[in-house]
């Protein structure tokens, strides 16, 4: 049990506390979103995907260069925040959550969205016919029939804020107890040669990812298996 | 009683054409719509719902639902709608798929006995059979006590004594809640039985028939 006496929780802690902000933030943003995308049949639909799914093509070092760009208090943003609020974005926690709520925001709206899309469109308009609104259809039709969606979303957003590295090494650096998540942590390891110990961080990540996706799949077969689908 | 005079571009199988409806229904009526799958009957139904665009202008008792591009939204019109597939709430009992549209559990309940489906108000409709749930359909499109029903081929999924079935209790609902009622129907039998009015949409115009075409139509089957 020594190795695990060796183990600094702090950069796990703050990559969950990171992580479970953002999916939590995401889920209110991006639900909507999620489902303005699923109904519209507006000619701007196409743009504002690809928009949207930008962080999963871009290199991790160019999101983070730009959102520092807009986070540094050189910029108009940044500038009026740390003059009006004095919250400083850039290299801190704050900054990452809203990194990451970038970063990781396709991952939370792309499951939600393909979740709306395969719902029988009758069914949302016989919610419509029933003079419900909109949103009343949206919390009490549409989002109780794609829980397995729904699921995926939460819980890959958590899994891929926990995974990633190199937006939050430019925006936030690697200050400890700050901004020093555990894979940056292992970064740090690994460049003072301390090859031991990244290897406990390394392995715990990595069960940690394997055992969340097991989770997703696991439920989402179940899932299937009561409606009859397998 | 329901004035409409609109048109509508339509993607049918036979290519682009414009659907023309002009035509008006009286308080009471129960119109039966027949003709090709394509030619726009549902369309006609959708549009009337509000579900669809069209240009031109519907007025139902006073209220003008469509006026040039304008519609009033599909919730301000107290339309019973009962679709095909059913297109019940999945996530949610009988009763609660009725309470939804309208928190009057004692109308609820009566519904629910009138169709003949009370004992099952609590199972959840996914585990319905076809029959089941269409008649769950209509108790639900009842709810909001629409002066207005609209159907589109409810019987077209099912077997041929539960059409007979439902048949009778649609003709029975029409008149007890004294509804104007528009259905989009392939079968003659259920036309002759229920029809009062019977219109066909051809080649994206649509015109009143004599209900004695039925007659011949029945002969011709």
């Amino acid at each position: 049990m020594e190795w695990f006496h060796a183990i600094e929780w702090a950069p796990f802690v703050l990559s969950f506390k990171l992580a479970g902000l953002t999916a939590a933030i995401l889920f209110f943003v991006a639900l909507p979103f999620a489902w303005f995308l699923s109904q519209t049949r507006s000619r701007s639909k196409p743009f504002l995907e690809a928009f949207t799914a930008l962080p999963i093509v871009l290199p991790p070092s160019v999101l983070g260069f730009y959102m520092l760009l807009l986070l540094s208090h050189n910029s108009p943003i940044g500038h009026f925040l740390e003059e009006t609020f004095n919250i400083k974005l850039a290299f801190s926690f704050t900054g990452l959550v809203i990194a990451s709520c970038f970063y990781s925001f396709p991952f939370m709206v792309q499951p939600l969205q393909s979740g709306f899309e395969s719902l029988n469109p009758h069914m949302i308009e016989a919610s419509y016919l029933a003079g419900k609104s909109s949103a009343r259809t949206l919390w009490s039709v549409a989002l109780p029939n794609i829980k397995p969606s729904l699921l995926t979303a939460l819980i890959v957003t958590f899994a891929h804020t926990v995974g990633e590295f190199g937006v939050v090494l430019m925006v936030g650096g690697n200050i400890p107890h700050e901004t020093r998540v555990a894979s940056v942590a292992i970064y740090d390891l690994v460049e003072v040669m301390d090859y031991e110990k990244a290897n406990i961080y390394a392995g715990l990540l990595l069960a940690f990812s394997f055992s969340v996706l097991l989770m997703v799949y696991w439920f989402n077969h179940r899932q299937k298996m009561r409606v009859g689908m397998v | 009683m329901l004035k409409m005079a609109f048109e509508r571009q339509l993607c049918g199988s036979s290519g682009k054409m414009t659907l023309h409806v002009n035509i008006d229904v009286n308080k009471g009526d129960f119109v039966v719509i027949m003709g090709e799958s394509g030619a726009g009957k549902s369309t006609l139904l959708r549009t009337l719902a509000g579900l669809e665009d069209a240009y031109g202008s519907i007025i139902f008792e006073d209220t003008a639902w469509l006026e040039g591009t304008k519609k009033l939204a599909v919730q301000q019109r107290n339309v019973g709608f009962v679709f095909q597939d059913y297109a019940l709430f999945d996530n949610m009992s009988v009763k609660e798929n009725l309470l939804f549209v309208n928190p009057d559990n004692e109308f609820a309940q009566t519904l629910l006995e009138m169709m003949e489906i009370a004992q099952i108000s609590h199972r959840n409709v996914r585990q319905l059979s076809g029959g089941q749930k269409q008649r769950v359909a209509l108790a639900r499109a009842l709810m909001r006590r629409p002066k207005l029903l609209l159907m589109d081929e409810p019987l077209s999924a099912l077997d041929p004594r539960m059409r007979r079935k439902l048949t009778g209790q649609i003709k029975m609902l029409h008149e007890r809640f004294e509804m104007t009622t528009l259905m989009v129907s392939h079968d003659v039998n259920e036309a002759k039985e229920m029809a009062t009015r019977l219109w066909f949409v051809e080649n994206g115009q649509v015109a009143e028939y004599p209900l004695s075409v039925l007659d011949t139509l029945y002969k011709e089957e």
